[in-house]
């Protein structure tokens, strides 16, 4: 276990308390960096396709993970900025404009309408955000000069300084476009966990009563972070428009705003980290059932091909051992086994039982 | 010169009238507490002080400002922090995250400064975290810093919620039961600390307490209430010698008759 010796405040300020975990970031940057050059063009696009995910993975995590606001609507920022970008985009205006616009756009539109929204809590804020995301459904097929309707539209190419950034045409500056995004988000996501603002939403979420008393506005915090929440989402947004080319309403259903709410609770609620492992399952998961299900075709001649619906079945069983068995997520399990080789051998069984909580006082809600 | 007064309070909740025309004034440096049978209306005063229940009538004035029409979020701000009888406390995050916490009001820069952790809010974090690490050497925190508020033990957790109230800087601070479900010694150390707080900090002590003996070491006036309506108001002693604090607390003898 590494004691780290601190002369100052300045270590629990940093983003990180020691040089060896400054040293792993920068591994793992390297990597994702050179990335293009390890892999064939098939598995450089699911790398894309999986920090899309992690980057509206962590649109969504502000809200539900960091101020416990439960959003089944967030496809439908997702839908705001993929439109919002190709739109701006195909009037003339370049990409460096056109994403930050429709940021902004998704993130204006989260806040305001969080602003009655977040009265609710729980299943009743689950459905007012469900009930969100059928306008903004509807509102795309109705605005079709904008939209191109039920029939979709198509993201530009995206070129900036003369570089083409285009998903199909010049793949790898596609990637470092979405890798330089994400890291930038996620340092910010980052920023504001160790700031007052970030610790306010801890403080709404897991007290509101107290967060008051301690003279936090929960229902502007919330607001915030909903505006914050659907503003990266809309980012997320834009790139995956951009890296599907031809979309139209469809590509943002309800099952993805599941899916969505699934790479945040599996992947591990209230972490940053946990965005990115549930973004790396849920888009690695078919793409391995599919591999598997090829290789026992290839080895053994069993086509499970033709059984309907086995992929999605075992999806789901897996889905729901990780909510009976590790509610925590993938982080949470990934924190046990590391504490149990930082404090080998002294580990204990029940070290991660949840303790029994005291009486809340439900009545001040 | 009294920094607290409360005039003619009294909140209605349909039939119920929960606390019903009471008045009383804290003194700045005073340790004032309330007391009365369970159900008397002690933390419903507390939560009408907070701003959290809207009073039927009657007004709250602080250090001469009326506070009756404010937010619950605009008290802390004014100096006024508070505990709460079932411990408030943000649990999954740690001890001093929590503390950090109420340096809230304290800061000044938002969120886009926050997101880019600009110079300026990195000065102020230092400057947080010198201040709450002053609340933590006078409560005796320093093994606690860094551990999770969920496994923390009842007494800890307490303590924990003080210290919260203190990091806000507060003028007054509301104590909501500081020594309940604690041990004699627990006691004893939040006894000593009350003293200190209006000794070294400066601070006025409101306090709702069911522990006499707490309440008569600590504290310069008692206020006892039942049934939402004040019965006597004056020292430990005249407050529990007076024949109807002890009927509310015992009964009478014509009701036993009865």
């Amino acid at each position: 276990m590494r004691v780290v010796f601190k002369k100052s405040y300045d270590p629990d300020i940093d983003l990180h308390e020691h040089g060896w975990s400054r040293a792993k970031i920068a591994v793992l940057a390297g990597i994702m960096i050179i990335l293009p050059f390890l892999v064939g063009n098939y598995y450089l696009a699911e790398a894309a396709n999986t920090l899309i995910w992690a980057l509206a993975g962590m649109g969504l995590m502000i809200a539900v993970g960091h101020t416990g606001q439960v959003s089944l609507g967030h496809a439908a920022f997702l839908a705001i900025g993929a439109y919002t970008d190709a739109a701006l985009m195909n009037a003339g205006l370049p990409f460096l404009l056109a994403f930050p616009a429709a940021g902004l756009v998704a993130g204006l539109f989260g806040a305001v309408i969080a602003i009655p929204a977040v009265r609710m809590s729980g299943i009743y804020l689950a459905i007012a955000t469900l009930a969100v995301f059928v306008i903004v459904e509807e509102l795309v097929i109705l605005l079709e000069p904008i939209t191109g309707g039920v029939g979709g539209i198509m993201a530009p190419s995206i070129t900036f300084f003369g570089i083409s950034f285009d998903r199909y045409g010049a793949l790898q500056n596609f990637y470092w476009l979405v890798l330089g995004v994400v890291a930038l988000v996620t340092w910010g996501y980052a920023n504001l966990m160790r700031s007052p603002t970030g610790r306010s939403f801890l403080a709404v979420r897991d007290s509101e009563v107290s967060a008051r008393a301690l003279g936090i506005n929960v229902t502007k915090t919330k607001a915030l972070a909903f505006g914050l929440s659907s503003g990266v989402t809309g980012l997320a947004g834009a790139l995956m428009g951009h890296y599907i080319g031809f979309f139209n309403y469809e590509l943002f259903s309800i099952f993805i705003s599941i899916n969505l709410l699934l790479v945040v609770t599996i992947g591990g609620l209230g972490f940053i980290q946990g965005a990115f492992l549930g973004a790396i399952l849920i888009t690695g998961m078919p793409q391995l059932i599919a591999i598997l299900r090829d290789n026992l075709n290839a080895t053994t001649g069993i086509d499970l091909g033709s059984v309907p619906g086995l992929d999605t079945m075992l999806f789901s069983v897996i889905l729901i051992l990780f909510i009976i068995f590790e509610p925590t997520g993938l982080y949470g399990r990934w924190l046990k086994i590391r504490t149990w080789f930082e404090i080998f051998p002294l580990a204990r069984r029940d070290m991660f039982r949840r303790q029994k909580s005291y009486l809340k006082t439900e009545r001040m809600k | 010169m009294s920094l607290l007064e409360v005039n003619d309070l009294a909140v209605h909740f349909g039939g119920v009238k929960a606390v019903d025309g009471v008045s009383f004034s804290v003194d700045a440096g005073e340790v004032f507490a309330i007391i009365g049978p369970n159900g008397a209306g002690k933390s419903t005063i507390f939560n009408l002080i907070s701003r959290i229940y809207e009073p039927t009538r009657g007004t709250i004035r602080f250090d001469g400002k009326d506070i009756t029409d404010l937010k619950s979020h605009d008290i802390a701000s004014l100096g006024i922090a508070r505990t709460f009888q079932n411990i408030e406390l943000f649990d999954h995050s740690t001890v001093l995250a929590n503390l950090l916490m109420g340096r809230h009001t304290h800061r000044s820069t938002n969120f886009v400064q926050d997101i880019l952790f600009l110079p300026k809010v990195r000065r102020e974090e230092r400057a947080h975290r010198k201040r709450v690490e002053e609340v933590i050497e006078f409560l005796e925190l320093e093994a606690y810093r860094k551990k999770m508020i969920a496994g923390l033990p009842y007494g800890v957790r307490k303590v924990v919620e003080i210290g919260r109230a203190l990091a806000i800087g507060p003028k007054i601070i509301l104590l909501d039961e500081p020594a309940s479900g604690l041990s004699v010694e627990e006691t004893q150390d939040v006894a000593f600390w009350i003293e200190d707080m209006r000794r070294d900090m400066g601070l006025t002590v409101l306090m709702v307490e069911h522990d006499m003996s707490l309440v008569t070491q600590v504290s310069d006036r008692v206020l006892a209430v039942a049934n939402g309506k004040p019965l006597a108001m004056g020292t430990a002693q005249e407050v529990q010698a007076d024949p109807h604090v002890q009927a509310a607390y015992l009964g009478t003898p014509e009701e036993d008759a009865a």
